[in-house]
């Protein structure tokens, strides 16, 4: 009499249970699966160039050598140039769309911020070749030299096609995503800490500074790394505007190269294992890249869904 | 017709806080039983062991017996269980992606009859044993969610009668209705047990006086007092029923 | 005194959001305006009915290509909605709160922010080299994995909407865990669960780079499903970058018609099916 009873289910039921459980697993298995494939792939470049591989300058297909730091070089100025403008401009968007506008205006403006994430990557890449490269090479640049030549980033003849074209189109890619997120853990901000702000006598602004920010904070960080882990890996619109040139050089003017890039580039080419290897190596870091970011990026994104962490009432 | 239910030793936990602890009744087939006490005394656990769904909830566990009509539940499917001991909730829960009609012959349906002439007289005959055939029957077509709270109510307690159990379990049906909404369900509730045993949780005692034959007491998990409704309430055994029952305190 | 300067502080900051709102929204206007401008001037009906010309020909389209997104979208979809709310229904109705089911969120969660291409890669290594061609299979199902972790996640949003008391009115009915999931609660978060569906598809349908080394192009109609096939945003790419002013403007009218498909997507998506609340 003291037994405890459990519940039965039919067949069909566990039917549908083991079909769901298995392909909630299959996620976890197809991450897993997409690493060993590449690093198996991946496994004669790894074991002929080693370490060597991220440091080494040359990629020289018709030598057999590569090495893949002009690729590392180009993708990470271009997704930090990137940062540098989006980050700012989109937390902007963020505490002006979530704290500041109108309930209509929000709806309209926000709508149009998430377009923006619509665009598909090819038509940014389209709009980068025939408008922005040409502008940047007639007017932007000949002005940046001009001005700031004085810096190493800013000299060197306008090309249009470069690093800076780059950043600048993956700035506008990754936009969106930080302000979404950052919309995200500011709407989780309870009500009652800018209440308490604006009972204290707090301006808005400041009802932002002391209660809203330091709350989300760790939130927004999760939203940057976010936008940062899409501005690595996107491939098209880069592409389109680097100038595809494996160099390493100080100006942003300069025409480069990036991992995603020399990957949708020369791909299809790669006539024999060891090239195709090393194309997949690349790869292969931006998947250990992206992986780890992503992981991190979540992890604050989540602690702020979860409840405060850090900020406190004025 | 209702069948006699007899609980013997039940004790429920939810998570590691005992919630019934032992709980030993008899309840005569074709009455209204009611069950009260204050909140947290383990009244709405009590019918949810009988139709095993507080089984369902995470952490949870039950030990004991329930014999219903000369079976033990514990030795059935509880699916099967369900669709002889019915439900009706404390807060009405129409599905909110069906029609009146759709609702109303859900659990038929969803168990495989297929039918349509039977489905529409089944329909038919739980709207008017629930008393809102009148006000919906020219439009069975709407969204369930398009009716007022008393009304969703009674569709709720037809959707339960459509699959013609034989004991009927409810939840403080009226807690969250208007005082007319309240008094269609009492009658309702006076009705329905010629056909049927009932068990009602309410927290509102002159709503037990009104409507139940017999009466219980819960307290801290523990059935206090259980006898004829007047006894209950005009001379109580218990010191505590009659602390409960004249104010006194919960 | 003070408090003057804090007032125009607080007037100044607020300049200072609408300000990086604006310039938040001049690309999208610059892209779009382009788009339209050189995408109208370039559009009519030889673009839909025919196939791709060689250079300097006059009168080519992208009929192969906007039929060849179709199909792969349409494939993508096949296998990734099904999986996708398939793995969502585990999530929210069986395991909601085990250490399985937080694995496999956060997974997920993770997976949206892998690179495309490097979908592309995966899947051109162990699909295109083991078939030993490139198609339009592959392809379809380079989206479907991209398409999976966004189909999960929207959908879970969605069921965890549904009130559990819905639940358990099914379960009170004697109807049975999985009939209550598939029969009540998925139609009742059927409107939210679509329109993630469609955002998806939004989202995949413009994607490139993780078709270039699966389903490759073709100037030609692909015959079956196991050949190289055409698709507009490879099309696209493919003439951008080529050195001639006839795939230039093709390239133009592709996109527009590309982000027409895509914002109309979005658009239905967000207002057909808006009401969220449950």
């Amino acid at each position: 009499m003291s037994k405890q009873y459990k519940l039965t289910a039919s067949l069909g039921d566990q039917i549908l249970r083991l079909l769901t459980l298995s392909m909630a697993i299959g996620v976890l298995v197809l991450m897993v699966w997409m690493g060993w494939q590449m690093f198996d792939t991946a496994r004669p470049s790894i074991q002929r160039f080693g370490l060597g591989f991220i440091t080494s300058r040359v990629w020289d297909p018709v030598k057999e050598q590569f090495g893949a730091l002009p690729f590392i070089y180009g993708t990470l100025v271009t997704s930090f140039l990137a940062l540098l403008l989006a980050a700012p401009i989109g937390l902007g968007v963020a505490i002006f769309l979530n704290e500041m506008a109108e309930s209509r205006f929000r709806a309209v403006v926000g709508f149009l911020v998430e377009m923006l994430a619509a665009i598909p990557s090819v038509v940014y890449g389209l709009w980068g070749i025939f408008v922005l490269a040409p502008w940047l090479k007639t007017t932007v640049e000949p002005g940046l030299a001009k001005w700031l030549g004085f810096i190493p980033l800013f000299q060197g003849t306008p090309v249009g096609f470069g690093m800076l074209a780059g950043g600048l189109i993956l700035a506008v890619m990754i936009l969106p995503t930080i302000a979404a997120i950052s919309r995200e853990v500011m709407a989780a901000v309870p009500n009652m800490q800018r209440e308490a702000a604006l009972a204290l006598g707090a301006t808005k602004w400041e009802m932002i500074r002391v209660a809203v920010l330091p709350y989300a904070k760790s939130g927004i960080m999760g939203g940057i790394m976010l936008g940062l882990g899409r501005a690595l890996g996107e491939t098209m619109a880069v592409t389109m505007v680097i100038g595809n040139r494996p160099d390493i050089l100080a100006s942003l003017f300069a025409p480069a190269y990036s991992m995603a890039a020399v990957i949708a580039n020369e791909f299809t080419e790669a006539t024999y294992d060891l090239y195709l290897s090393a194309l997949v190596e690349i790869g292969l870091i931006l998947f250990g890249i992206t992986l780890v970011l992503n992981f991190f990026a979540r992890l604050l994104v989540w602690s702020v869904g979860r409840g405060p962490k850090g900020g406190s009432i004025v | 017709m209702g069948h006699t239910l007899s609980v013997r030793q039940l004790e429920a936990w939810y998570g590691s806080n005992q919630t019934l602890k032992g709980i030993n009744m008899e309840i005569a087939s074709n009455h209204v039983t009611a069950i009260i006490g204050p909140s947290g005394c383990g009244k709405s656990t009590f019918v949810r062991c009988i139709n095993r769904m507080h089984e369902t909830l995470p952490g949870s566990k039950v030990k004991g017996e329930i014999i219903l009509d000369g079976e033990s539940i514990y030795e059935q499917d509880p699916v099967v269980l369900r669709k002889m001991v019915g439900m009706v909730f404390q807060k009405p829960n129409p599905f909110p992606s069906m029609s009146i009609y759709e609702n109303v012959v859900a659990g038929v349906r969803l168990n495989g009859m297929r039918n349509k002439k039977t489905l529409q007289d089944i329909a038919e005959k739980s709207l008017r044993m629930a008393a809102l055939w009148d006000e919906v029957k020219d439009r069975l077509n709407y969204s369930g969610m398009s009716l007022s709270g008393g009304q969703q109510q009674r569709l709720c307690i037809a959707r339960a009668l459509a699959v013609e159990p034989s004991v009927l379990l409810m939840d403080e049906p009226a807690s969250a209705l208007d005082p007319i909404a309240t008094m269609h369900i009492e009658g309702l509730v006076r009705q329905l047990k010629e056909d049927y045993t009932i068990l009602i949780v309410t927290h509102n005692m002159q709503q037990a006086a009104r409507i139940a034959d017999s009466t219980a007491f819960f307290l801290n998990g523990e059935l206090v007092e259980h006898g004829p409704t007047s006894e209950i309430f005009t001379n109580p055994n218990d010191k505590r029923t009659e602390d409960y029952i004249t104010g006194r305190f919960g | 005194m003070n408090d003057i300067f804090r007032k125009y502080q607080n007037w100044l900051m607020l300049i200072v959001f609408i300000i990086a709102t604006i310039i938040a929204l001049i690309p999208l206007f610059g892209v779009l305006g382009y788009v339209l401008k050189n995408g109208l001037s370039a559009l009519n009906i030889q673009f839909f009915i025919n196939l791709p010309k060689a250079m300097g020909l006059p009168g080519g389209g992208m009929a192969n290509a906007i039929v060849g997104t179709l199909i792969m979208v349409l494939i993508a979809s096949l296998i990734g909605i099904p999986i996708g709310i398939l793995a969502a229904i585990y999530l929210t109705e069986y395991d909601r709160h085990s250490w399985l089911s937080t694995v496999v969120r956060f997974a997920t969660d993770v997976l949206t922010g892998i690179p495309s291409i490097i979908v592309g890669i995966v899947i051109y290594t162990a699909v295109v080299l083991k078939m030993g061609n490139f198609s339009a299979l592959a392809g379809g199902l380079a989206l479907a994995i991209i398409m999976i972790p966004l189909i999960i996640r929207s959908t879970e949003e969605m069921l965890k909407l549904v009130s559990h008391s819905i639940r358990e009115a099914g379960y009170a009915l004697g109807i049975s865990k999985g009939k209550t999931i598939l029969k009540i609660v998925l139609p009742t978060a059927a409107k939210g669960i679509i329109t993630g569906a469609m955002l998806a598809v939004a989202r995949v349908a413009g994607e490139t780079a993780p078709l270039l080394f699966t389903a490759l192009g073709n100037q030609y109609w692909a015959r079956s499903l196991n050949e190289p096939i055409a698709s507009l945003p490879v099309q696209i790419f493919q003439y951008a970058t080529s050195p001639y002013k006839e795939w230039h403007q093709l390239a133009w009218a592709g996109s527009l018609v590309l982000i027409l498909m895509v914002i109309i997507l979005n658009l239905v998506a967000r207002f057909a099916f808006r009401s969220r609340s449950i």
